[in-house]
């Protein structure tokens, strides 16, 4: 259940090729899914346009039972983009996988930790410059020490246990899902037999995964709500 | 053989494949661009466009309901005025049925009283007439009895008769203009 990896360093950055084609599949699908789905705008809601009114109704859910619109609302567009981005991301690698001479070139992206920690710190990023700029210096700093000043070092700690347990959620429950599959066609699959027994349980993981990807999509999503609102939310 | 597969199998398990090559440093920034120009093409192509509708239907849906709300007023004003319109022809209605009754009332007695003044002045002048009628008469027989004593005179005159031929004749032309009469 090895595989190599397609590296290349360009510019003294080392480029897992396998990942960046899988990032752009990735983001060309939920572009072509979004810009197709809006393109005929109607009062009348038909077809796609109901789906994605949908997709943006549960998200301004997961980030109302976080925080005022008021404050969440910025936040409206990031969430979407994350919520279909991470779902399309988690689906890419159910299907198939394709292996050319020992290196993994199609799986999903989030089935690699550098990938779904730089989102995570991308979030966290995000949730202290929104912290910082919506409370002021002052306040953000403050947090720090509510409620008892030697809270500190926990609360430091917390923000990279957060970043840590935010990216490799996503990871492991992804990466898991692509092994175990990988074994069941791998590995048991030798012979017609062997073929015939794959069947059932590739079947029962794969509905399981697709299940598992959505609900990693909808955890990180309102993970990502949960951490912001701590951040700019002024009493909770 | 069966430990060179265990040993590649925990490797691999091991914090993914990067654990061997070092950390992708070129992929965090492949996703990281990525990502944030998906999420600026996204607001600017489908979500921008997606939530102006949104708004719009929802802003629609309130005129609308404004809209309703509007127009059951006013039908709830003209359901009131026609009402007091129809209870305003309903009176004037029952007034002029009264005035009528009222009217036709005055109307029969007049009509009753002209006849009545009619009736009696044509009692009046038809007793007039009679009375007028009656003098008439009398004095015409009072010329018949007249003439007829002439007549009678000159009729004794003529035959010289006896006393009691007389009488009997004067009688019997009394009797006869008591008949004619």
């Amino acid at each position: 259940m090895h595989h190599e990896n397609p590296i290349v360093t360009f510019l003294g950055l080392q480029f897992n090729l396998a990942n960046v084609l899988m990032i752009t599949v990735a983001t060309v699908v939920v572009f072509l899914l979004a810009v197709l789905s809006t393109r005929t705008l109607a009062m009348k809601p038909t077809g796609m346009q109901n789906f994605m009114e949908w997709v943006m109704d549960f998200v301004k859910n997961i980030i109302n039972s976080t925080m005022d619109w008021k404050d969440g609302g910025r936040f409206h567009v990031l969430g979407i983009t994350i919520i279909m981005y991470i779902f399309v991301a988690n689906m890419l690698g159910l299907p198939f996988s394709v292996v050319i001479d020992g290196e993994l070139w199609w799986k999903s992206p989030t089935a690699d930790p550098a990938i779904t920690l730089t989102l995570a710190t991308m979030i966290v990023g995000l949730s202290h410059y929104y912290g910082v700029k919506l409370k002021g210096t002052g306040a953000y700093a403050k947090e720090f020490l509510k409620p008892f000043w030697f809270m500190l070092p926990i609360k430091i700690i917390e923000e990279f246990a957060n970043t840590l347990t935010l990216g490799l959620r996503l990871y492991g429950n992804i990466y898991a899902g692509e092994i175990l599959l990988g074994l069941l066609a791998g590995s048991l699959a030798t012979g017609v037999g062997g073929h015939l027994a794959a069947i059932l349980p590739m079947l029962a993981w794969q509905g399981f995964s697709v299940f598992v990807g959505a609900i990693q999509a909808f955890i990180f999503t309102m993970l990502t709500m949960v951490y912001l609102s701590h951040k700019v939310a002024s009493d909770h | 053989m069966k430990g060179v597969k265990c040993e590649v199998l925990t490797s691999s398990l091991v914090l993914g494949e990067a654990a061997h090559t070092g950390i992708n440093t070129g992929d965090i920034v492949f996703q990281l661009v990525m990502f944030i120009v998906l999420m600026l093409l996204l607001k600017k192509f489908a979500w921008g466009p997606l939530m102006g509708i949104m708004d719009q239907r929802a802003q629609h849906v309130a005129s609308e309901i404004d809209a309703a709300e509007n127009s059951r007023k006013e039908a709830q004003k003209l359901l009131d005025e026609q009402r007091n319109l129809l209870k305003e022809a309903r009176n004037e209605a029952q007034s002029l049925i009264e005035n009528a009754r009222k009217q036709g009332d005055i109307q029969r007695e007049e009509i009753i009283t002209t006849a009545r003044s009619e009736a009696e002045r044509l009692k009046e002048s038809a007793k007039l007439e009679i009375e007028q009628q009656k003098e008439k008469a009398v004095v015409a027989i009072r010329e018949q009895v007249a003439h007829l004593s002439v007549l009678v005179a000159s009729k004794v005159i003529e035959k010289n008769l006896s006393a009691q031929d007389q009488d009997k004749l004067i009688n019997d032309y009394i009797k006869e203009a008591g008949e004619l009469r």
